[in-house]
C-alpha cells in the first residue's frame, strides 16, 4: 500500500485509528462466510466526516473501499476481494436518538443490533428485525444486507425498518436518505439502498422505525418423529390463516448437535423439532397457540410444548439462535447455505437436500425458517481435504440450483456478496445484472467502493473460488 | 395537436394489431393528462409487444406514458410530451396464484376489485385498499404510489411487493426481487418503480405477498373538540398493546364529507352519517379479529376515549367507513370545482401542529377545508374552493405556500399531487437536496436513456 497514503490515513484517524501489519489485518481477512481475501489496511473512522475524509484519500489514490460492522455476514460481503482499505465502524457505536413517543431511534452504524433493543426495552420498544447474530452484528451492516432474522416473519426485515439513513457515496458527497417522517418525495433512494449490499455508499447514521413489544408471547416447541410431518405443520398453520411471529425448524441431527452444546431440552432421538412463536395481544396469542397446538398434534406430533415463562422462553431460543455454534464444536469447517423456496415445496426440497447430501457423501443438516421457506443447510466437511471442500461446494450449489427451480432465490437474508456472485445468473437474466450494473453506477460511478460483489465475475462456473477456512463463532441468522 | 405520422402508425399497428391502436379524438381525450393529448392509443396484449413499442418509441423519438385504469390522470403529473398513451388493459391475467405459499403473480392490468375477488376464493386479500378500488388497476396503483389505510397494520406496497417485471426505457425486460416472501438477491430495482409515475418502466407483473382476510371487522370512532385531543387519542393507542388495521383522523369538515351525498354515490351503502357530521375531530380505528378480541378493542378504546363521545360499528357499517376512508381523495375531488389535495408526511406526534395549523391557515384564507391524517404520520389536506377562478387561485396558493413553509419548519415532507392543472405552474417548488435529486436524475437516465416515457416526478412542484 502507498506510504503516502498510509500517511494521510494515519494524520486523518491518529495512528490507533490505522491497521496495517500483515498481523492485524489477520482478522479482517475473514467473516462468518468461508470466504478469504486480505485487505491492505484497515481504518476506524470515529465521525461522518472523518469517512467524508477517507472516501476522499481512497478516490485520490485510487483504491478500494470496503465498509464492514461486526464481521459476521455470510456472504463475504465485509471482506476486501481486491484489496484496498477496509473502514470499520467499530468506533461508530454510538445511538443518537431514542424519540419513544414516535417510536423512532437514530443510530451510529456500528450500533450493535441487540444493544438498541436493550436501549429501548424500558419503554416497551425494541429494534425488530434480529439475525441470529444480533448479539454481535452491526446495525450498519444490517442496512448494507437488508438481514432477517427469525422474528421476520411477521415483522419484516430490515428495510422494513429503515426510516432514513445518512451515507457517504464513493465520490465523498454526503447524503441524506428518506426521512423520519414516511414517504420522502421522488424515487426511493432509501428502498434500492438498503440490501445494496456496501456497494452504493458508506453508511454514517441510520433512522429507524421501533417496534412496541407484544403484550403476550407464546413458545411452543412441536417433536416430530418424521420431518415430513413436521413440514406439513407448517403449511397447515398458513392455511389457517395464522402468521406467527416465528416459526423455525431443525432436523435431527441438527438438534442431537444442540442439545449436546446448549441443554435446551430438545429429545435426542426426534427426526424434527418446530420451535413456534405467536404473539400480540394476550387473547389473540392464547387462541393462536391453541390452533398451533392443535395443528401440530393433528400431523402427528409427538408432543406439544408450550413454554412456561420467559426463561423456558428464553432458552429453546438459545438452542436454536446457537445451533451453528453447535455445527462449529463437532465438524471442522462447515458451509452454510440461505436458499430459499416456496413454502409449498418444503417436504420435497429437504428430501432433495437429503440425496445430495448422500451422494456426495457429505452430512448436511437442516435448520431454518421454516414459516418464509428460508433454508439453511449446514454443510459439514474437513477444510484439510480438498476434495471434501470441493464436494461441499458442489453440494451447496446444486441445494441452491433446486431452490430456484422450484421458484424460489439464491439468498434469503445473507446476501449474494462474493459468495453467491456467480450463482446469480440463476436468477437474472442480462438484462436484470445489467440495469442493476446501471444503477450501482449511478452511486458508484468509479467502482471504487466494495468491488467483485454481487454480480458474477469472469471465473467459469465450478472453478474454486475460496479458500478453506476454520469454523467461526459467529452464528449465521 | 398533429396525429402520428403514418411510418409510426403502421409500425405500431404491425406490433399491436390495428384493432388495438386508436386515434379517435373522443377516446384521445379520454386519457388526457393536463393539458396534453396523445396522438394515439396503443394496446400491447404482451410484454414482448411493449418491449418493441418501446423500441420503436426510442427511433421516433416519441414519448410515452403508460396508463391503467386512468383514474389517476388527474394527478399532478408533469409530461413533457405525450405523443403516446400505452394502454395496459389487456394485461389483466393472472400468472399464478399459491394460496398456500401466500403469493400471487398478475399482470398490471387487473383491477383491485377483480383481484380481490381472486383472493377472497381463497379468504385472502392485498392490503391495498386504495382509492378507487373498483376500476383502478394494480399496476396505477403502484405507479401513483397511493397509500392505503391498512398501512397502518400492513405498511405500503414497498411492504408487500416481493417483486416485479417490466419494460425498460430500451426495450429490455427485466425482473427484480422474486416471488418467495424473503429475499436479499440482486438490487430492490421494483422498489424505484413505486410511485414513480410510469417514468422509469412499463410494469409487466407483479409479485406480492398476500394475507389472510382477518376475521369481523369493525370500527370505532371518538369525538374531540381539538385535533390536539384526537392526535392524544391516537399517541395513547400507539402506546398501548393494541394493534389496529386502521386508524385515521378526519377534521370536522372531512367527517362531513365522508357522510354526505358525494360519497354516498362514490362508496354507497349505509353510513353511520350521523354519527359522523357533527362538527367535531373524528378520531377513527378499524380491527379485527374473534369476538373476544374485537370486545376488548371496544372497551379499551372507550377507556381510552375517556370523557370523549364515541360510537362503534359493527361490520357492515364499519366496512362503509373504512371503504370511504379509502376513498377520500376521489370524494374530495369532486366536492370542488377546484380541489387541491397535498400530502405532507410528519412524525406522528407533530401531526397535532400541522392540523391546526392547516385550520387556521384556511380559516384566514377564508376557504373550505378537510383534512384526513393516517396514524402513522400522513395528512391529507383538501383545499375547496367555491369556484375556479384567478381570484381563488391566488387565494389557494397563498394558503398552500403558507402550509409549504409550516411543514418545513416541522420537518416533514410537503407535496401536491392533485391541483387544478392551470394553477400547477404556480405551485412552490419542492425542496429536494441537490445532491439527492442528481442521483434521481442519474437513474431516471440509467432506466430510460432516450426520455421515452414522458411523466417526470421529479419536475418542481410534485
Amino acid at each position: 500500500m502507498d506510504s503516502r497514503l498510509l500517511h494521510d490515513l494515519k494524520r486523518l484517524l491518529g495512528a490507533d485509528g490505522v491497521l496495517h501489519e500483515p498481523a492485524d489485518l489477520l482478522l479482517y481477512e475473514y467473516d462468518g462466510s468461508v470466504e478469504v481475501a486480505r485487505p491492505d489496511c484497515v481504518v476506524f473512522p470515529r465521525n461522518t466526516s472523518d469517512v467524508v475524509e477517507i472516501v476522499r484519500l481512497a478516490n485520490r489514490h485510487r483504491v478500494p473501499l470496503v465498509g464492514r460492522g461486526a464481521g459476521t455476514g455470510l456472504s463475504g460481503g465485509a471482506l476486501a476481494r481486491e484489496g484496498g482499505i477496509i473502514t470499520s465502524f467499530a468506533r461508530m457505536n454510538r445511538i443518537l436518538e431514542v424519540d419513544v413517543e414516535n417510536q423512532r431511534a437514530r443510530v451510529q452504524p456500528g450500533v450493535v443490533n441487540a444493544d438498541l433493543s436493550l436501549a429501548v426495552a424500558h419503554a416497551g420498544l425494541h429494534f425488530a428485525p434480529d439475525p441470529s447474530s444480533q448479539k454481535a452484528c452491526t446495525i450498519g451492516g444490517n442496512v448494507s444486507e437488508n438481514s432477517g432474522g427469525p422474528h421476520t416473519l411477521a415483522y419484516g426485515v430490515t428495510t422494513n425498518h429503515v426510516l432514513a439513513l445518512e451515507a457517504v457515496l464513493p465520490t465523498g458527497e454526503l447524503v441524506h436518505l428518506g426521512s423520519s417522517a414516511v414517504d420522502s418525495p421522488g424515487y426511493d433512494l432509501l428502498g434500492v439502498f438498503v440490501g445494496s449490499e456496501g456497494t452504493f455508499g458508506l453508511v454514517t447514521e441510520i433512522t429507524v422505525r421501533l417496534t412496541r413489544l407484544p403484550e403476550t408471547v407464546e413458545t411452543l416447541l412441536a417433536i416430530y418423529d418424521s420431518i415430513d410431518d413436521a413440514t406439513e405443520t407448517v403449511a397447515e398453520i398458513t392455511a389457517r390463516g395464522i402468521t406467527p411471529a416465528a416459526c423455525e425448524m431443525m432436523d435431527g441431527w441438527t438438534i442431537r448437535a444442540v442439545e449436546e452444546y446448549v441443554h435446551a431440552g430438545f429429545p435426542l432421538d426426534a427426526a424434527a423439532i418446530l420451535l413456534i412463536e405467536v404473539d400480540g395481544l394476550r387473547e389473540v396469542a392464547e387462541a393462536e397457540a391453541e390452533i398451533v397446538a392443535d395443528v401440530c398434534q393433528l400431523h402427528h406430533a409427538r408432543s406439544v410444548r408450550v413454554a412456561r415463562d420467559a426463561a423456558e422462553r428464553d432458552l429453546l431460543w438459545k438452542g436454536r439462535k446457537n445451533a451453528f455454534g453447535a455445527v462449529g464444536r463437532i465438524s471442522p469447517s462447515y458451509y452454510t447455505q440461505d436458499g430459499v423456496i416456496p413454502r409449498t415445496k418444503l417436504p420435497a426440497t429437504l428430501r432433495r437436500v437429503g440425496e445430495i447430501g448422500r451422494k456426495y457423501n457429505l452430512a448436511i443438516g437442516n435448520v431454518f425458517h421454516a414459516g418464509d421457506g428460508n433454508l439453511h443447510p449446514i454443510i459439514l466437511f474437513d477444510e484439510r481435504n480438498q476434495q471434501q471442500f470441493r464436494d461441499a461446494v458442489r453440494a451447496a450449489d446444486e441445494i441452491i440450483e433446486y431452490c430456484v427451480e422450484v421458484g424460489g432465490s439464491i439468498t434469503g437474508e445473507h446476501g449474494v456478496g462474493m459468495e453467491k456472485d456467480r450463482l446469480m445468473p440463476l436468477l437474472f437474466s442480462e438484462a436484470d445484472l445489467d440495469l442493476m450494473k446501471r444503477v450501482r453506477s449511478v452511486f458508484n460511478p468509479e467502482g471504487l467502493l466494495n468491488p467483485g460483489k454481487i454480480f458474477p465475475t469472469s471465473k467459469g462456473c465450478g472453478e474454486i473460488y475460496v479458500r478453506p477456512q476454520s469454523p467461526v463463532a459467529a452464528p449465521p441468522a | 395537436m398533429s396525429s402520428v405520422a403514418t411510418g409510426v402508425s403502421s409500425g405500431l399497428s404491425g406490433i399491436v394489431g390495428p384493432g388495438n391502436l386508436e386515434a379517435d379524438p373522443v377516446q384521445l381525450s379520454a386519457f388526457r393528462i393536463g393539458t396534453s393529448v396523445p396522438k394515439a392509443i396503443v394496446r400491447p396484449g404482451s410484454n414482448q409487444e411493449i418491449a418493441e413499442i418501446l423500441r420503436l418509441a426510442a427511433v421516433e423519438k416519441l414519448a410515452l406514458v403508460p396508463v391503467g385504469a386512468r383514474t389517476k390522470l388527474g394527478m399532478n403529473i408533469p409530461v413533457h410530451r405525450y405523443d403516446l398513451a400505452l394502454d395496459i388493459v389487456r394485461l389483466d391475467r393472472v400468472v399464478a396464484y399459491d394460496p398456500d405459499d401466500l403469493t400471487l403473480s398478475v399482470e398490471p392490468g387487473i383491477s383491485l376489485e377483480k383481484l380481490a375477488c381472486v383472493l377472497a376464493e381463497h379468504r385472502q386479500f392485498l392490503p391495498l385498499a386504495a382509492p378507487y378500488l373498483k376500476r383502478a388497476t394494480l399496476g396505477g396503483t403502484i405507479a401513483s404510489g397511493v397509500d392505503s389505510p391498512l398501512r397502518q397494520l400492513y405498511g405500503t406496497a414497498r411492504d408487500y411487493l416481493l417483486g416485479l417485471e417490466f419494460v425498460a426505457g430500451e426495450g429490455q425486460i427485466v425482473k427484480s426481487g422474486g416471488r418467495v416472501v424473503k429475499n436479499v438477491s440482486g438490487y430492490d430495482l421494483h422498489k424505484l418503480m413505486i410511485g414513480s409515475l410510469g417514468s422509469l418502466g412499463v410494469i409487466t407483473k407483479v409479485n406480492f405477498r398476500t394475507f389472510p382476510v382477518p376475521q369481523s371487522t369493525r370500527a370505532f370512532i371518538a369525538f374531540f373538540d381539538s385535533a390536539e385531543g384526537a392526535v392524544e387519542m391516537r399517541q395513547r393507542v400507539a402506546q398501548s398493546p393494541l394493534r389496529p388495521l386502521t386508524m385515521e383522523i378526519l377534521s370536522p369538515h372531512g367527517a362531513e364529507l365522508l357522510s354526505g351525498q358525494v360519497a354516498a354515490q362514490i362508496e354507497p351503502g349505509q353510513s353511520p352519517a350521523d354519527a359522523l357530521a357533527n362538527g367535531r375531530w373524528a378520531f377513527t380505528a378499524g380491527y379485527a379479529g374473534t369476538e373476544r378480541v374485537v370486545e376488548r378493542y371496544e372497551r379499551e378504546l372507550r377507556q381510552m376515549a375517556g370523557a370523549a363521545d364515541s360510537v362503534s360499528f359493527g361490520e357492515k357499517a364499519a366496512i362503509v367507513a373504512l371503504g370511504r376512508m379509502r376513498e377520500f381523495i376521489p370524494i374530495a375531488l369532486e366536492s370542488s370545482p377546484a380541489t387541491v389535495i397535498m400530502k405532507i408526511s410528519v412524525l406522528p406526534a407533530r401531526m397535532a401542529e400541522l392540523l391546526c395549523e392547516a385550520e387556521s391557515i384556511a380559516a384566514r384564507s377564508d376557504l373550505r377545508w378537510a383534512a384526513m391524517a393516517r396514524g402513522v404520520g400522513v395528512i391529507y389536506v383538501a383545499l375547496l374552493p367555491v369556484a375556479r377562478n384567478e381570484e381563488t387561485r391566488a387565494t389557494v396558493v397563498r394558503a398552500i405556500q403558507e402550509l409549504f413553509k409550516t411543514c418545513e419548519d416541522r420537518a416533514g415532507n410537503i407535496a401536491v399531487p392533485w391541483c387544478p392543472v392551470e394553477w400547477v405552474r404556480w405551485l412552490p417548488e419542492q425542496k429536494t437536496n441537490g445532491v439527492e435529486l442528481e442521483l434521481m436524475r442519474k437513474l431516471k437516465r440509467a432506466f430510460d436513456p432516450a426520455g421515452i416515457f414522458a411523466p417526470d416526478p421529479l419536475a418542481s412542484g410534485r
